[in-house]
């Protein structure tokens, strides 16, 4: 297969991410304003207005009433589609673990935002990290053009029969949501064709039939019943054996969009960046991997052994791939857009120290907690944790294991 | 809209769609009321249900039920459950996905999941003009806890928490008019409805699913476990309650209110109407009232029930 040829738009996150739901040919999207993810349903308003999508545009008067409405029409057999942020995934909650129990593939945007109080509107990660056990599959963009792809993607691995889970797909707020960027656009019948149509995996029902796994008349199913300890435990387990079998998945459906789509983000699940030979390195989600490669570049061409791991896929967490990745690192600076108070540093660190408990040599894993709120990521302060961590090779000593980085202290 | 007419016959041959086995308690009113509900289908029906005593004892995996397709979600979102449902209907019939016959989509909630917590979603779903039916069967406390008060719960009851107290004796407050707060919404068709007068209930299931947009059905469902009263008797109170005007039968069809028959024959002879006292005295969640220190509770309940009562013969143009 080749590589497409593609259109330049200038965009915002939230238009590309707009602009991917428009050519996925969506059935049902039913959203509610938030800033900072407004933008998307303005845009796809306009889509619907001006007659350019066939999808039943449902303007609920709740982030509740919009993923229970995408649930169930996804539940009915349409593609669906929210967008959200902050306290509107907060007032999601119940329904993200309703929506992955009941296996139904929901994609949505999340614009990154800090959660109240005091209110803010700024990027930050603690909205999706509250998440993340959930049973959605999480991806986090780095940049509008990885929004896009991933929103696209996104539906190939919800849908995919053998996995049947929501996903979400993080962009950071206003940093990615509001700012402009060059993004590829793929033609429309292309998506189209790498999307095809939703495919209904055959399940027993009642009467011991086997029927399509969607609500239709002509084969009655009951979704969502009362499932007590006799076999909860089992349904709870099979979402997590389709978890794991999502991490493949989304390797492949990955991979097949590259094909066309020319565009790669490591294999998927994490990116690396000069991390091959790296003795120091740092591991990040979102845009602020775009700094750190500069800076990375920079302590590169100065002959520091630096490195960056990216981690794009949150959930299900790419354990494997992320242990052979630090194999060679001697110290570990993790970084955490959220904070996990009272716990031993921040969610992501929680992972990376935990993944590398079985790891067969122990590099230093320390924690920076960063940019709350919307706190800029300076190139300054990216220099200063690789600094710190030189220091922390230098010495083979840890001072701090948990830092809070960027603020007044 | 020409009526839909029926005979008893017809109803009992036509194909149960809420099938017997469930859990529901002995003298279950709620479960006769789904019953009879689905008897009014008149083609290929998609039913949700928020969470409660319906919901978990019609559905015990592994197994239903409901004949029917069928969704739970959770407790607040009956109304957001069917307006995706709805949504996603139109949709896939337009690009041809799916068979193109209509298909009557009937979101189920207790009171509790509509007065109270449902509310919200409710307003929003008639707001936005879904078509669908709304069946809030009410049994006027949350039952699936355990006999709870609720925004449905009458004034002066018994609940666990508006229990019979020294100093608060039941339920300080009354219950909402809701099914008024629907005909607010300007929607095409409310109603209410008792299962003593089946037929009525039937009637008025069929003109909810008619019409073009949202209807909303509030059916009485007398629960014997949280009412207090012996399990044969929940279709005599259905009937009680009626005739004591504490729930008076009516129907607005595009804001046009019009007393059923039930109710009509009591507003043309009020010498019909029972006093409320007939109505408690059956039931167990009263019991405390028939005091001396509390009568007062039922002359208030009488008062309400009164002037409630004339502002609905005024809204029919009656009085």
């Amino acid at each position: 297969m080749t590589v497409v040829e593609q259109k330049v738009f200038a965009m915002s996150g939230d238009e590309a991410v707009a602009y991917a739901v428009k050519q996925s040919d969506v059935d049902v999207v039913a959203a509610y304003p938030i800033t900072p993810q407004t933008i998307i349903v303005e845009k796809f308003s306009e889509y619907v207005h001006n007659g350019e999508v066939d999808t039943e545009f449902i303007c609920v008067e709740s982030e509740h009433s919009a993923l229970t409405a995408c649930l169930t029409a996804a539940a009915v057999g349409a593609r669906a589609f929210t967008a959200t942020a902050s306290a509107g995934l907060a007032l999601m909650h119940e329904i993200l673990y309703v929506t992955s129990g009941c296996r139904a593939p929901v994609v949505m945007a999340v614009a990154n935002r800090a959660l109240s109080a005091p209110i803010n509107i700024h990027c930050d990660h603690s909205d999706t990290m509250v998440e993340r056990d959930s049973g959605w599959i999480q991806i986090y963009a780095e940049n509008s053009q990885e929004a896009y792809d991933s929103i696209i993607q996104a539906f190939r691995i919800a849908e995919h029969p053998d996995i049947l889970l929501p996903v979400m797909v993080g962009l950071d707020g206003f940093f990615l949501s509001h700012t402009l960027e060059n993004v590829r656009i793929l033609p429309d019948e292309t998506v189209k064709g790498f999307l095809g149509n939703r495919k209904f995996p055959l399940v027993r029902n009642h009467e011991g039939k086997l029927v399509p796994f969607r609500l239709a008349p002509e084969n009655p199913i009951t979704i969502g019943p009362l499932d007590l300890y006799d076999y909860y435990f089992e349904h709870k387990r099979q979402q997590e054996e389709a978890m794991r079998r999502a991490s493949e998945i989304i390797k492949q459906v990955h991979g097949e969009y590259a094909n066309v789509g020319g565009r790669q983000y490591g294999d998927g699940l994490i990116e690396t960046y000069h991390l091959e030979d790296a003795e120091i390195a740092t591991i990040c989600l979102g845009s602020t991997a775009g700094t750190v490669k500069t800076v990375v570049d920079e302590l590169r061409s100065k002959g520091i052994k630096a490195g960056l791991l990216r981690i794009r896929t949150f959930r299900p967490l790419p354990v494997k791939e992320i242990t052979v990745a630090l194999k060679n690192v001697k110290a570990v600076g993790v970084m955490d857009r959220a904070c996990s108070f009272g716990g031993f540093g921040g969610p992501v660190f929680h992972e990376i120290r935990h993944i590398l408990y079985d790891a067969p040599v122990h590099p230093h894993v320390v924690n920076y907690i960063y940019g709350l709120g919307g706190r800029d990521m300076s190139y300054i302060l990216i220099n200063q944790i690789y600094r710190d961590l030189e220091r922390i090779l230098e010495t083979n000593r840890v001072e701090k294991k948990v830092q809070f980085i960027g603020l007044r202290e | 809209m020409s009526e839909w007419k029926f005979t008893i016959k017809e109803i009992a041959e036509k194909p149960e769609l809420f099938m017997s086995g469930h859990r529901a308690c002995a003298g279950c009113v709620p479960a006769t009321v789904h019953r009879l509900v689905l008897k009014a289908a008149r083609g290929p029906v998609i039913a949700t249900h928020a969470t409660g005593c319906i919901e978990v004892s019609s559905t015990i995996y592994p197994y239903t039920a409901w004949k029917i397709p069928w969704i739970h979600t959770a407790f607040e979102n009956a109304a957001a459950n069917a307006s995706g449902i709805e949504a996603a209907l139109r949709v896939l019939q337009r690009k041809g996905k799916i068979k193109n016959e209509h298909v009557d989509v009937i979101a189920f909630a207790g009171d509790g999941g509509t007065y109270d917590i449902g509310i919200q979603a409710l307003s929003g779903a008639v707001e936005r003009g879904h078509d669908f039916l709304y069946v809030l069967y009410d049994n006027e406390a949350y039952m699936n806890t355990g006999i709870q008060r609720s925004g449905g719960t009458p004034h002066g009851a018994w609940t666990t928490t508006s229990p019979a107290g020294k100093l608060i004796p039941g339920k300080p407050q009354f219950k909402k008019p809701i099914a008024e707060i629907m005909v607010a919404h300007e929607i095409p068709y409310v109603a209410t409805a008792s299962p003593y007068y089946w037929k009525d209930l039937i009637t008025k299931v069929r003109k909810g699913l008619e019409v073009e947009g949202p209807a909303f059905l509030h059916i009485i469902a007398p629960c014997p476990r949280g009412w207090r009263f012996p399990s044969e008797k929940g279709i005599e109170i259905s009937r009680i309650i009626v005739e004591t005007c504490m729930f008076p039968l009516w129907e607005a069809i595009d804001e046009e209110y019009k007393l059923s028959p039930p109710s009509k024959a009591i507003a043309l002879k009020p010498e019909k109407k029972k006093p409320v006292k007939e109505y408690l005295k059956i039931q167990g969640r009263f019991r405390h009232l028939f005091t001396l220190e509390h009568e007062h509770v039922i002359e208030e309940l009488q008062r309400i029930i009164d002037k409630r009562w004339k502002r609905l013969l005024k809204k029919c143009g009656i009085a």
